[in-house]
């Protein structure tokens, strides 16, 4: 007697157009096709658990998250600038519950890539087929002189959106008109490349409103920024003579912060006082993946790039900022991208096919003002010889000579995006 | 025997499961699903961003390639779709078009 085995089931599936069906047919021959363990509920883990759902309903699948509630980056410029509130940018997971996703609110304390197996800090241990890191990113305070981790209740980065984001706004908030707000952005790589300038931009609509003699200050560890062109016309239009842009060999380069006295000196000897200062310190991946030893000497996980295995450790795959993913930029939007890429890649393993060709997508919406957006965009693929590379043809950024109408389409249209990219990771 | 009790079962599933509708690792949907960032799941846009769920496949190939183009203005439509290939734009207005 011959029984069709699973690859037989998926071709037979395949050719009907369907490689796996939502009511499947593996549930005739094997109830689960294996357990699939995701550390970190953000864009990546969320979008990845719920891909992996949606691929193969046969899977059981357990997101960990420490939070029960995730409040997102993006957007968090919009609480600072005071266009939203921090609810308005917080999703939990109950649609993740509702499909059978097992959520455990906990934090992995060390992971077994030999055993297959995670341990969590309430005690308990976990066994997978498969893991998912998507841990995101964390801080190299080692590089900021004159400041740790537990200073910045007092200079806030605000680079993970929840508490940060609220201390920054409230900092903000109490400045007085004529006050001076400093922000230091990091060098590459680092999450959100046009987050700072966003950032700047919106920070400055809400000075321009209420504070309006205030200035703002970037000393900026990089010589060009992420959609420099449009940030720079768009602050020009709207914020004439507010923001100041002090690239790296200009005198932009951090020696020290004096935390007591608000005080930035620069290594060319200059002194900035800020009433309010945003050090974003320099990143590296999530601290997990480095207890893993699943990092390489700069912080960061190397992995085959078209599964997101991880090249240290098999078995198991790193999503999102915390990943080498070629020429996709550390964003919430890749990290979504990736995210199905990956679950797409682990069914296709655990059922023993090849799977489709990957690619990838990114674009990154930056408001100017709330009536003001810009944008940047690509289409990615992969090679052996490249890894994800940009397809030549795609993307780019908003044209420079646009009008108003389209600048205000763009600005509705980033609004869209998040509401949409937070729907198909945690809705 | 060529093919046991279990496969006509499940055989018959798969045909059943094939009517309800299918989330599938084809490489229409790979291509797809990188859509749904900004046009929500399955193409069902929540908010400003149009929806592209179960629109006809003609729809979506004829508006793709002018978005390609340039016959259509975009805002930045025409920067995704240039990333497309005729083969994988039909993939995709395919796949949208299947999903109701």
């Amino acid at each position: 007697m011959k029984m069709l085995n699973r690859r037989d089931f998926l071709h037979v599936a395949g050719y009907g157009g369907f490689a796996l069906a939502t009511f499947n047919p593996f549930t005739a021959i094997s109830k689960t096709s294996g357990h699939v363990i995701i550390v970190g509920g953000g864009f990546g883990g969320a979008t990845c658990a719920k891909y992996l759902n949606r691929f193969d309903p046969n899977l059981v699948i357990t997101l960990i998250e420490a939070g029960e509630k995730y409040t997102t980056c993006p957007f968090s410029n919009a609480v600072l600038g005071g266009m939203r509130d921090l609810k308005s940018i917080t999703h939990g997971y109950a649609a993740q519950m509702k499909r059978g996703i097992h959520v455990v609110h906990a934090r992995v304390t060390q992971v077994d890539a030999t055993a297959k197996k995670v341990m969590l800090d309430n005690g308990k241990q976990l066994n997978y087929d498969r893991l998912v890191m998507s841990p995101g990113i964390d801080f190299k305070w080692d590089k900021v002189e004159g400041m740790n981790a537990k200073d910045a209740e007092i200079i806030p980065h605000a680079w993970h959106g929840g508490n940060q984001t609220t201390l920054l706004r409230n900092q903000i908030k109490a400045m007085n008109d004529g006050d001076v707000f400093i922000i230091a952005p990091p060098g590459n790589p680092f999450r959100c490349p046009p987050g700072p300038y966003e950032r700047v931009s919106l920070i400055a609509h809400y000075l321009k409103q209420h504070k309006p003699k205030s200035k703002i200050l970037i000393l900026d560890a990089k010589d060009k920024f992420s959609k420099q062109p449009l940030f720079m016309q768009g602050w020009q239009k709207l914020y004439p003579g507010m923001i100041e842009w002090v690239s790296s060999s200009k005198g932009g380069r951090i020696d020290f912060i004096d935390v007591k006295n608000r005080t930035i000196h620069t290594e060319v000897g200059d002194k900035h006082k800020g009433t309010v200062i945003n050090l974003i310190p320099p990143q590296k991946a999530g601290a997990i993946v480095h207890t893993s030893g699943l990092t390489n000497n700069d912080g960061w996980c190397p992995v085959n790039q078209r599964t997101f295995e991880s090249l240290v450790h098999s078995g198991i795959h790193v999503i999102g900022d915390a990943s080498v993913a070629g020429k996709m930029p550390k964003s919430g939007f890749a990290a979504n991208s990736q995210g199905k890429v990956c679950a797409a890649a682990i069914v296709s393993a655990l059922h023993d096919v090849a799977m489709p060709e990957p690619s990838y997508v990114n674009t990154c919406y930056s408001l100017v003002s709330p009536d003001y957006g810009i944008s940047v965009a690509a289409v990615y693929r992969y090679s052996k010889e490249e890894g994800i590379y940009k397809v030549k043809e795609s993307g780019g950024v908003s044209p420079k000579e646009a009008n108003a109408e389209f600048r205000k389409k763009e600005a509705r249209y980033a609004v869209g995006w998040y509401d949409s990219i937070t729907s198909d990771a945690f809705g | 025997m060529p093919y046991s009790i279990s496969t006509a079962f499940a055989l018959t599933l798969l045909i059943s499961s094939s009517a309800i509708h299918a989330a599938s690792i084809s490489q229409g949907a790979m291509l797809s699903n990188s859509c749904s960032a900004c046009h929500g799941t399955d193409g069902k846009s929540p908010g400003a961003i149009p929806s592209i769920n179960g629109k006809s496949a003609r729809f979506i190939n004829q508006a793709l390639t002018e978005f390609r183009s340039g016959n259509r203005t975009s805002t930045v439509m025409g920067r995704h779709a240039k990333g497309y290939s005729d083969k994988e734009i039909k993939l995709i207005a395919d796949y949208f078009a299947s999903l109701k």
